[in-house]
This record gives C-alpha cells, sequence and structure tokens, in this order.
C-alpha cells in the first residue's frame, strides 16, 4: 500500500505528467468549447469526433503544401467547418435526426481521410516550442501551462471568445434561447435553425483547429486513427461541466490527466495493465455522468429538432 | 427515434397520391446516384478507372465462385446488429454501442467454447446463449442509468464501447482469462485459443458456396421482430413509448421496464451476432482485440438505411455486406478498400435527403392550409 501512494508521489509530482496532462487536455478542449456552444443550441453534435479528423487531415495537407504551420491550421479550420456545414444543414435545414447524420458523418470523414491518405499521405511537421517568459519558470505548473509548442497557447483565448460570445453577444443570448425555447424564441423573431447551425459551425471551426492542432502542435504526423474516439470524450466534458463553460474545460483538464497519468505509469516504470489504464478515462466519464447528470439542468430543447408550428 | 420521425409519420398524405409517389422515386434515384457519381469522382481523383473498380466489387461480392456464400455469412451478423438497432429505435431509444456488446458477446462465446469442457453441441448453444445475455446486460446497463440518473443511452453507450474493447484487450492478454495457453504458438500474445472443431456452427453447401447456419438464424429472427413489433402487445407498448412517452405513460406502459427490455433485446442480438461470428470461423474461430472489424458499426449503418424497418433491413444488410467482401477484389485495381466505407456513409446521407425534403413540403403544404382555412 505504502508502494502504491509512492508511486502516485512520483507521478503526480513529475512535471512531465503536467506537461502531457495540458497538452492532452488541450486537445480537448479545443472540440468541447465548440461543442458547448451547439449543445446551448439544442444539438447534441456527434459529428464533433468527424470535424476533429477532417481539421488534423486539412491541416496536415494544408501544411504539406504551403510549409507553413498558421496556414495548415486555418485549413484545419475550414476542414471541420466543412463537416458542421453538412451537419447542420441535414439537420437544421432539412429535419434529419441529428445523430443518425452526426454518426454517418463520422463514418463518412473516417472513410475518406482513410482513402485519400493513402494516395496523398502529407508529411506533416511539429511546430517549435515557445516559452513564454517567466510565466514558464514558475514551479510544477509553469513549463506545463506555458512551455508548450505555440499552437497550444490558442487555446487559452478560445475560452474567454466563447464565454463572451456565448453570455455577452446578442448572438449568444440567441442561440441560447434557441437551445432552451424554440418556440418563445421562434415568436420573438429569432431564425431558430439558422442560430442552430451557426452554432454548430462554430464548434466546426474550433474542432477543426483542435484537430490541425493536434498534428502541428503535437504529433507531427498524420494518422487515420489519431483522435480514436476523443471527440466523445469533448462530448462528456459538456456533460461533466454540467453546460457551463468554467466546468467544461475542467473537465477537459481531468480527461487530460487521466490520459497523462494512463501515459506516465508505465514510463515511470511501474506495472500496471495498460488496457485497465486505457479504460479509465471512459469509465471516469461514466461515473461522473451518473453522479452528476442530475444536478445540472441541460438545455431544455436539447436534441430536439425544430420544425415551425410543431411541437 | 426523436420527435421529428413521429411526427413524420403522422402527417396525412397530401393531395396527389401518385404524383407525390413518381416525385418520391426522382428524388431517391437522384440522391442515391448523386452518392455512386461522388464515389465514382473520387476513385477518378486518385487516377482509377470506376469502372474497374465497380466490376471488382460485384465479382468479389457475387460472380467470383464462392464469393455471393461470403457476402450471406458476413451479412448475418449485421442484419442482426441491424435488428437490435430497430428495436431501441422503436421504443425511442437510440443504442449506439453495438460494436462493444457484439465483442462482449464474442468474448462470452469464446469463454464458453474454450474454458469449458463437455460435448461440443452443448458448449455451442451454452455459449450462444451465454453471448446474447451478455450483450443484452451490457446493454441493459445504460438502461438504469438512463432511467435511474438521467445519463442520455447514446452518450453512454458509446462511451461503452471504448470500456468493452479494453475489457476485451485485458482478457485476451491475461493467462487466467482468455489467452491461449499453448506454448507452440508463436503469437499468443493478442488472441484466445481456437474453438474446438465441433462446437463450430453448422455449413450449408448450395451449388459450390458455402455459408453459415447463422444467415437462417438471422432471417428467422427478422420475421420473429417484426412480427413481435408488429403484432404483439409487447411490440404495440415500445412503438407507444417510442412515439409519445407521455401517452404511453397514460396508457400504462411503464417506461422503465419497457426501454430496459428494448436495451436488453437490441444488445442481445448485438451479442449473438459476435458469436455467430466467432463459430463460423471469423478471425480463424480465435477471439483478439479488432475481432469485431466493424461489423458493429456496420450493422447500425444498415438500420439507419433502412429507416428502421426490420424487413429493409435483409436487403440493405446484403448491399452493405456485398460492398464488404466485394471491397476483397479491390486490391487488383489499385484502389484503397476505404472508398467502400465512403460510399456506405455516402448512401446513408443520400437516403436521408428524400424523405427531409417530403416532410418539409408536408410542412409548407400544411401551414399554407391552415392560413387559408384562418382567412375563409
Amino acid at each position: 500500500m505504502t508502494d502504491f501512494i509512492d508511486a502516485l508521489g512520483d507521478i503526480f509530482g513529475s512535471p512531465t505528467m503536467y506537461g502531457s496532462a495540458i497538452r492532452l487536455g488541450a486537445f480537448l478542449a479545443f472540440a468541447a468549447l465548440g461543442e458547448l456552444v451547439a449543445e446551448k443550441a439544442g444539438t447534441i453534435n456527434i459529428s464533433v469526433e468527424g470535424s476533429l479528423l477532417a481539421g488534423a487531415f486539412t491541416g496536415a495537407i494544408g501544411y504539406d503544401l504551403t510549409g507553413s504551420t498558421w496556414l495548415g491550421l486555418v485549413a484545419g479550420m475550414l476542414g471541420g467547418l466543412l463537416i458542421a456545414v453538412v451537419q447542420g444543414n441535414m439537420s437544421h435545414r432539412l429535419t434529419a435526426d441529428q445523430f443518425v447524420v452526426g454518426l454517418t458523418a463520422n463514418v463518412l470523414v473516417l472513410g475518406l481521410a482513410g482513402f485519400l491518405n493513402a494516395s496523398i499521405s502529407p508529411a506533416a511537421a511539429r511546430a517549435g516550442v515557445f516559452e513564454i517568459p517567466l510565466l514558464s519558470e514558475l514551479p510544477l505548473l509553469g513549463p506545463a501551462l506555458f512551455g508548450q509548442t505555440w499552437p497550444t497557447y490558442l487555446v487559452y483565448p478560445l475560452i474567454p471568445l466563447t464565454w463572451w460570445l456565448l453570455y455577452r453577444t446578442r448572438w449568444g443570448l440567441e442561440v441560447r434561447a434557441v437551445g432552451e425555447n424554440p418556440q418563445a424564441a421562434d415568436v420573438s423573431g429569432i431564425d431558430v435553425n439558422r442560430r442552430r447551425r451557426q452554432a454548430i459551425e462554430y464548434g466546426g471551426l474550433l474542432a477543426g483547429l483542435g484537430g490541425a492542432f493536434l498534428v502541428l502542435g503535437q504529433v507531427g504526423s498524420f494518422e487515420v486513427t489519431s483522435i480514436g474516439g476523443r471527440g466523445f470524450i469533448a462530448i462528456a466534458a459538456v456533460y461533466f461541466g454540467g453546460w457551463r463553460l468554467g466546468g467544461t474545460v475542467l473537465g477537459c483538464m481531468v480527461f487530460g490527466m487521466a490520459d497523462a497519468f494512463r501515459l506516465a505509469v508505465p514510463v515511470l516504470g511501474y506495472k500496471v495493465n495498460a488496457q485497465l489504464l486505457a479504460a479509465l478515462p471512459y469509465v471516469l466519464t461514466l461515473t461522473v455522468m451518473v453522479i452528476i447528470t442530475k444536478q445540472f439542468r441541460q438545455p431544455a430543447a436539447l436534441s430536439q429538432p425544430f420544425v415551425r408550428g410543431l411541437r | 427515434m426523436t420527435a421529428a420521425t413521429s411526427t413524420r409519420e403522422a402527417l396525412p398524405i397530401g393531395p396527389g397520391r401518385w404524383r407525390s409517389a413518381v416525385e418520391m422515386t426522382v428524388l431517391y434515384v437522384l440522391s442515391v446516384g448523386a452518392a455512386l457519381v461522388i464515389s465514382a469522382l473520387l476513385v477518378s481523383m486518385t487516377g482509377n478507372s470506376w469502372q474497374k473498380v465497380f466490376s471488382a466489387l460485384l465479382d468479389g461480392a457475387f460472380f467470383a465462385p464462392g464469393r455471393w456464400g461470403n457476402t450471406l455469412t458476413i451479412a448475418a451478423p449485421m442484419l442482426l446488429v441491424a435488428l437490435g438497432t430497430v428495436v431501441a429505435v422503436r421504443a425511442g431509444l437510440f443504442n449506439i454501442g453495438q460494436e462493444g456488446q457484439l465483442m462482449i458477446g464474442a468474448m462470452l462465446m469464446a469463454t464458453v467454447g474454450t474454458k469449458l469442457a463437455g460435448p461440443g453441441v452443448l458448449l455451442l448453444v451454452g455459449g450462444m446463449l451465454a453471448a446474447t445475455v451478455a450483450g443484452g446486460a451490457f446493454a441493459a446497463v445504460t438502461a438504469v442509468m438512463r432511467y435511474r440518473r438521467g445519463v442520455p443511452e447514446v452518450i453512454s453507450t458509446l462511451l461503452l464501447v471504448f470500456v468493452a474493447l479494453q475489457m476485451v484487450g485485458y482478457a485476451v492478454t491475461t493467462d487466467w482469462l482468455l489467452r491461449d495457453t499453448d506454448p507452440n504458438r508463436p503469437q499468443r500474445a493478442q488472441t484466445s485459443a481456437a474453438l474446438d472443431p465441433d462446437t463450430h456452427l453448422p455449413v450449408i453447401r448450395i451449388f459450390g458456396n458455402e455459408f453459415s447456419v447463422g444467415v437462417v438464424i438471422a432471417v428467422v429472427l427478422t420475421l420473429v421482430i417484426t412480427f413481435l413489433l408488429a403484432r404483439t402487445i409487447w411490440g404495440f407498448r415500445l412503438r407507444l413509448l417510442g412515439h409519445n412517452p407521455r401517452v404511453a405513460r397514460m396508457a400504462g406502459v411503464v417506461a422503465t421496464r419497457a426501454g430496459t427490455t428494448a436495451l436488453f433485446v437490441s444488445g442481445a442480438l448485438a451479442g449473438l451476432a459476435g458469436a455467430i461470428m466467432l463459430t463460423f470461423g471469423h478471425a480463424s474461430y480465435r477471439f483478439g482485440p479488432g475481432f469485431s472489424s466493424n461489423i458493429g458499426w456496420q450493422g447500425l449503418l444498415v438500420a439507419l438505411l433502412a429507416r428502421s424497418r426490420p424487413l429493409l433491413c435483409i436487403p440493405m444488410a446484403l448491399l452493405f455486406a456485398a460492398l464488404r467482401t466485394g471491397s476483397g477484389f479491390l486490391a487488383s485495381t489499385g484502389v484503397d478498400r476505404k472508398i467502400v466505407d465512403v460510399t456506405q456513409a455516402l448512401l446513408v446521407l443520400a437516403l436521408l435527403v428524400p424523405p427531409a425534403i417530403a416532410f418539409m413540403r408536408e410542412r409548407r403544404r400544411g401551414l399554407a392550409a391552415a392560413a387559408g382555412g384562418e382567412t375563409a
């Protein structure tokens, strides 16, 4: 037992663990921030997984063509947006079921990325590490928060930006209204399905950026399997956070920490079964959801399509 | 599935049945055509000929010797998974965790088949039952989470897929669980021992093609489920629950019970699909990670494509199975077999479009009629 506590101490005392926790958490945060906006507008956007993968792939292509990380990130955003446009138009213009569309979009992107990667196989590279002076010298968390590759830092301004959009703009108010009571929003002159599409598209942009960040800011190469279901963890993070911005970001960090913990254990020489550790984030998510879901109120119209005049 | 689906069915058919039938046909032809054209364009973009790809797919799926047996064999588990999806959808639940439920089922079959001793037939039947129950129980967990704690089943079934995959990985790398302990097999690290020949599923041979008895099981179960859903009180309760939970409650349907059985049946069918795959030589009778080879996800797409009609699942499962076995012949054309996944997804999206357009039109017509009625 003391061995076990020592081991935990070793792991949680090592700066590398926090570094990777922030990296993994930031990746989730890109997707989860956008997903939060989409869910506030009333859509469980399952295609966030597809948006992440599309962003990773187009990001790699953008980098391969231009040699610029910036343009690669922009290309990633466009890739993520493309999937969101498909999702938004199918589910909030044509009223096809949002889960069906989302799942199919994920399968489509997985197939497309695999098929195109076999003939294009874009070469990517990892962006340089940029240490923010002074801040990165803080003990323990300093290097983790401020000693990362520079695309990581993009997630920091996105958090206040998303907050500002949701809670301090007219657009955000309308988005939230549309997710709570679409009938009332419609009566007061808001184009419900348009706001929903826009919310999903914002999510697509962010998820695409997240995918591109994974390739250009973290791994340095594109692989079809690299997202591997973490888009779904991002959705779970929104639930974890009780549909609040702070909670969502916290959820991302907790899942990032769980993932980093899994990676740190074998590196430090402890023998725990790898599969059991790999299941940890998912089990954690489910446990948290079982405890927490009832205590938060989800957007009232979540996953309910809106058709004017129908309830 | 959601409000849109149920209201869509409730709408009266507008004026001119014939005209709208023709319109619908045209819409379907156009959107499916668009899906195929996009796939063909993708193939041409990579510098290959789509005609070659098309004929390779046909050869691989049906015309080359022994191929249509393979297509039928792979269609059986897809059909079962799709059937499970349909049952859940009818109750207004969306089970998207079949991939995991299928793996759990196959894992139980492997455990019974390799760890227990006894007459082959008994092990085979017992293993299948165990797989069915395990798959069902694994899905029913999400029902408990939904009705007790309000966790949406769309998320929980999905997350459980990843838990199941890790459980499987743990089982086949652990000696006292499923790992093959035969010292003579060098690559025993990742799989279970092979099933004994007398626990294999019987083979049907017709015209030089072999296929699994699982095909018969799947078709019979499709008929049974169709009957249960359409003609029994159980099916009526499920549909009532799916259509309108409030009315269902007033009519005395206990949502917890009806919903839990629906998810149980849904997972049980996926578990059975896994057992059928294992006992008919999928992955050479050995269970391991990657065993499911995406059949769980594809079965889900089959159900979506069939628009939750159990009988329609049969042709759709055949179509998807044909694309899959056909893709085995793509290597000769130099086209990556992933193109088949793209085509499948595009087909599902394409088939979503016409009913949605028809629904929107009916809606507009209805609104116009209502407005006209008010002014008159």
